[in-house]
């Protein structure tokens, strides 16, 4: 079975984001850009599998600017087999919407046939949560979101999710959408040879055109500002004074 | 303007909160029509029509619903999507599943976690977790949401919506529930409660966020956690507060053991009172709090537990 593993590269998540003054957007210039990490949770997870011998083959596929080509090479390092870059934009502060990266994905999966697509559950720069989801759908594909745990048993998955009320188990038909959450494994580090080997395996750069895709869109960001500020307060002395300062003066006890 | 908004129904019973903070999301949009899905619904149907804003209530009880499964969920949304110019839904972990596979089959974008409603196209959300905040305005012909309940009031209630009974659609059953592992607990709801205890890392064991637990007890608090206490098996997942876990927003938010990582303050940082107590008066948690203590909790934690 192969697997499909789109990966996102996104702002590093130890950067401290900043908000460009005149309100277009978040300076992204010059800052350092990783693999979103729920992706690399993806990756990891696909790796596993191919270790237990049900995938035999791990796809990596990023949409976004030329740089992505970095991040690909980051999942070809820890364990991918092949990528695809799907090069949408010039400019790196333009975000593909989920809905046009799902359509694209679509495109790829047609194509490629895997029985299995493992998205992040969430890029952590539009925090949109929703590629995956909106994949499956375009589909007619079943969907396991914020995976916790994954099983392939035949023709199904076996999916834990991690939920508002805890945990909840289902089965799904494969072919299927999964979206990894924080738990599902700790993704590897690529090792030196393994970072040299990355840069012969196959790297194919298309663009959405060739999958008939449209990127344009469908949410105009008006402006992006800073949240609303929060000031540090008073430090207390002793359990005795902040509960005083608690009654007293912002009178929660 | 119309707005068909799905209520958050878990086991046949509305969960209120979530559903009461849409409502107030949703009204400013239009006409609210509240939909209560699941192999039981009605109860949910009828509690979901006292709430004030609701001006009718569609029930759809099938076994497909049951468990809120995403693909059968989104099959019933799409069937009575025409007619209403937003689909919303409270940003619970059942709406985040089920409201972009309806936006895709509507071909349209979902706007996930809104913040404030400028006008019926225009919204605002938070980016990088909650470091922007992005105002998005939408081409899309039908606007499908999911609402961040913690910056809405709840609707009260007192209203008396007419319900409708609905039919599912049918489909290819794609998904089957295995099993919940819910754990059953007195304590308040983490996203409802006005008053949440959270430890981190710092509190070090499971056996040892008992201490925490004992604090919130006193306060009848909920409890919360950082990514790295239910990482390190501390605490449930669903504990977790920030970026990936549940938004809080109550009247006072107490961490303890907590460095205050970006993430982490995604999740709370529009508490009404924030309080931290932390061993290193240079953790960035004291940076957001309104009253710091450094001091060892494990001190700390057990005097405030007797003196509050
Ligand atoms: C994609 C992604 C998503 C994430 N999502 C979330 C999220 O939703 N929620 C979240 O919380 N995190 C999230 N994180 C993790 C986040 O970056 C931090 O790693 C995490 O919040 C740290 O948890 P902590 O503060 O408990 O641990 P630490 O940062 O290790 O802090 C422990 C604190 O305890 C203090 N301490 C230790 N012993 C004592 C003592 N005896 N008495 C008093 N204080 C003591 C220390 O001084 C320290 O400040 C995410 C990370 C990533 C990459
Ligand atoms: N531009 C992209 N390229 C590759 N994968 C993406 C892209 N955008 C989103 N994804 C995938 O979809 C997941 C969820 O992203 P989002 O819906 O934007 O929060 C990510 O974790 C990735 O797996």
């Amino acid at each position: 079975m192969k697997v499909l593993v789109p990966v996102k590269r996104v702002i590093d998540y130890n950067v401290k984001v900043r908000v460009k003054a005149d309100g277009s957007g978040v300076d992204l210039a010059n800052v350092k850009m990783s693999m979103n990490p729920f992706d690399e949770i993806a990756v990891e997870e696909a790796i596993r599998l191919k270790e237990k011998g049900v995938a035999t083959e791990i796809v990596a596929v990023s949409i976004g600017v030329k740089q992505a080509t970095e991040t690909l090479r980051t999942a070809l390092a820890m364990g991918a087999d092949r990528a695809i870059l799907v090069e949408a934009s010039e400019d790196v502060h333009a975000d593909i919407e989920p809905l046009a990266v799902a359509k694209i994905l679509k495109a790829i999966v047609e194509e490629e046939e895997p029985g299995l697509v493992i998205c992040g559950k969430q890029a952590i720069d539009n925090d949109m949560n929703a590629t995956g989801q909106m994949l499956a759908a375009l589909l007619g594909w079943s969907q396991a979101t914020f995976a916790s745990e994954v099983a392939v048993e035949g023709e199904n998955a076996v999916v834990t999710r991690e939920v508002d009320g805890g945990l909840q188990t289902i089965k799904v038909k494969l072919p299927a959408i999964v979206t990894a959450d924080l738990r599902l494994n700790e993704p590897r580090y690529a090792s030196l040879p393994n970072i040299m080997k990355a840069k012969k395996k196959p790297l194919d750069a298309k663009s959405p055109a060739d999958y008939g895709v449209d990127v344009s869109p469908r949410l105009e960001v008006v402006k992006t500002s800073e949240p609303a500020e929060r000031k540090a307060g008073v430090m207390v002395g002793s359990v005795d004074e902040l509960v005083a300062k608690l009654k007293d003066e912002a009178g929660v006890l | 303007m119309t707005v068909l908004l799905l209520a958050e129904v878990n086991k046949g019973e509305l969960a209120v909160d979530a559903t009461a903070k849409a409502v107030t999301a949703a009204a400013q949009l239009g006409e609210v029509t509240a939909l209560c899905a699941g192999a039981h619904a009605a109860a949910a149907g009828e509690a979901a029509a006292k709430l004030d804003g609701v001006s009718k209530v569609l029930v759809a009880e099938d076994p497909s619903l049951d468990h809120r499964l995403a693909e059968a969920t989104a099959a019933l949304i799409v069937s009575l999507a025409d007619g209403y110019d937003h689909i919303v839904a409270p940003a619970t972990t059942d709406a985040k599943n089920v409201m972009p596979r309806v936006a895709a089959l509507l071909d349209v974008m979902v706007i996930s976690d809104v913040s404030g409603i400028v006008d019926a196209d225009t919204f605002e959300r938070p980016i990088y977790a909650g470091n922007a905040v992005q105002t998005v305005k939408s081409k899309d012909a039908k606007k499908v949401l999911t609402i961040r309940t913690s910056t809405f009031d709840a609707a009260g209630d007192g209203g008396s919506a007419p319900v409708e009974t609905v039919a599912a659609p049918d489909g290819p059953a794609l998904a089957e529930w295995v099993e919940d592992k819910v754990a059953a607990s007195d304590r308040p709801e983490l996203t409802s409660a006005g008053v949440v205890v959270s430890g981190g890392r710092g509190v070090g064991s499971e056996e040892d966020f008992k201490l925490i637990e004992a604090l919130a007890d006193k306060l009848g608090a909920a409890v919360g956690a950082s990514r790295a206490a239910v990482d390190s098996g501390y605490a449930p997942n669903d504990w977790q507060v920030g970026q990936t876990g549940k938004v809080v927003a109550p009247e006072l938010y107490i961490a303890i053991g907590i460095s205050g990582a970006i993430q982490h303050l995604a999740g709370m940082k529009d508490s009404k009172v924030i309080v931290a107590i932390n061993k290193d008066e240079d953790a960035p948690i004291f940076q957001v709090a309104d009253y710091g203590l450094v001091a060892d909790l494990f001190q700390a934690v057990p005097e405030l537990t007797e003196k509050v």
